[in-house]
């Protein structure tokens, strides 16, 4: 089976997240002043074969641990289509 | 052996091999520059250098985070032929980006003991607390004066340049474990005040510490000493005239910067 996944990684609740206090004040200085609670993550798609959704998402996992995303300070969300 | 070898590994990204190379070459080795590419080829060339350096730049155009394709590159083939280097007694220097990619490969602190780590890192070099890439000259005290690069070095000028230098962990309490094995190496410490005494040594805040780094800490060694991975650029002090106030603090001569290749290149004698 094929699968689409889409992997958000997002700094993890409660840690600094520096990028995101930029881009608020850069954002307030634009004039957008009502813009808060910035966080800045990233998103990565990909194509996976797998014999299950299951198996998508654990070999998805594994990349997360291992490279995707950083274990200090980074969490993770996984979205899994089929096709 | 009176005149060692370095390899100065490069990879895409790359930008600080050649004046790394030529600080080494200024201290008596015989550095060569050394895609990383060729040494997947012939991992067996390692057999030749009794110094490995990554320096710094943007490798893989910091993609997912500074170091972090560089450090993977580290694995598979190239285990066995960097624990086997590192049997032997050579040495181990990562500079900024090749400090983020010892760090992130597990090879600092912990050194190539039980190299690569099965679990999860405990620690990572991210984001600057203030966001921006920031360069600057910081104040430096060593922490790890058994380490073969630091020897003879109490404190030291050092100009930083980087995005990704704030030193992060899981568990604040590693820091006495550190301290115990002596993985601290460099700390940014504030300058003297007026009356010679420094204000306290308590989490600094920038510029001193000039990306809010764990501990005020710039630098990492592993227990043996020999390994070390640092934030800021000895190889852009080699000559007094580097630093900017080199003329009102009366400098001549040689930069601080370069007495941390001096001593990889003496340890050798």
């Amino acid at each position: 089976m094929n699968f689409r996944i889409h992997v958000r990684v997002m700094p993890r609740t409660g840690l600094l997240d520096p990028q995101g206090q930029a881009v608020e004040h850069a954002l307030g200085a634009l004039g957008f002043n009502e813009a808060g609670d910035v966080r800045v993550g990233r998103a990565i798609e990909l194509h996976l074969a797998a014999p299950s959704r299951a198996e998508a998402e654990a070999r998805t996992r594994q990349m997360c641990d291992k490279l995707l995303a950083n274990p200090v300070t980074e969490d993770y969300l996984l979205q899994v289509e089929e096709g | 052996m009176t005149q060692p070898r370095v390899c100065v590994l490069r990879a895409p990204g790359t930008n600080c091999d050649s004046e790394t190379a030529f600080a080494f070459e200024r201290c008596g080795a015989i550095a060569e520059r050394v895609h990383l590419f060729r040494l997947l080829e012939n991992p067996a060339v390692l057999k030749d250098y009794q110094i490995l350096c990554l320096p710094g730049g943007f490798s893989y155009g910091d993609d997912i985070g500074a170091g972090v394709i560089f450090s993977q590159k580290l694995g598979g083939p190239l285990v066995e032929p960097l624990r086997e280097m590192l049997s032997r007694d050579t040495l181990l220097l990562g500079v900024c980006n090749g400090f983020q990619v010892l760090l992130k490969a597990g090879l600092l602190p912990g050194g190539t003991q039980n190299w690569p780590p099965s679990g999860a890192r405990d620690v990572t070099l991210t984001w600057n607390e203030n966001g921006k890439y920031t360069a600057l000259w910081v104040r430096l005290k060593n922490t790890a004066p058994h380490n073969a690069f630091l020897k003879g070095i109490d404190e030291i000028d050092l100009p930083i340049a980087h995005a990704e230098g704030r030193l992060a962990v899981r568990d604040p309490g590693v820091l006495s474990a550190w301290q115990k094995q002596g993985n601290v190496a460099l700390c940014y410490v504030p300058k003297a005040g007026a009356n010679g005494v420094r204000p306290t040594e308590a989490k600094l805040e920038y510029p001193e510490n000039p990306n809010g780094s764990f501990a005020n800490i710039a630098a990492l060694s592993d227990a043996s000493g020999r390994v070390l991975g640092l934030m800021p650029h000895p190889e852009r002090f080699i000559d007094a005239t580097q630093h900017p106030r080199w003329t009102r603090l009366g400098l001549t001569g040689d930069g601080d910067g370069l007495k941390v290749f001096q001593n990889a290149v003496d340890y050798f004698k």
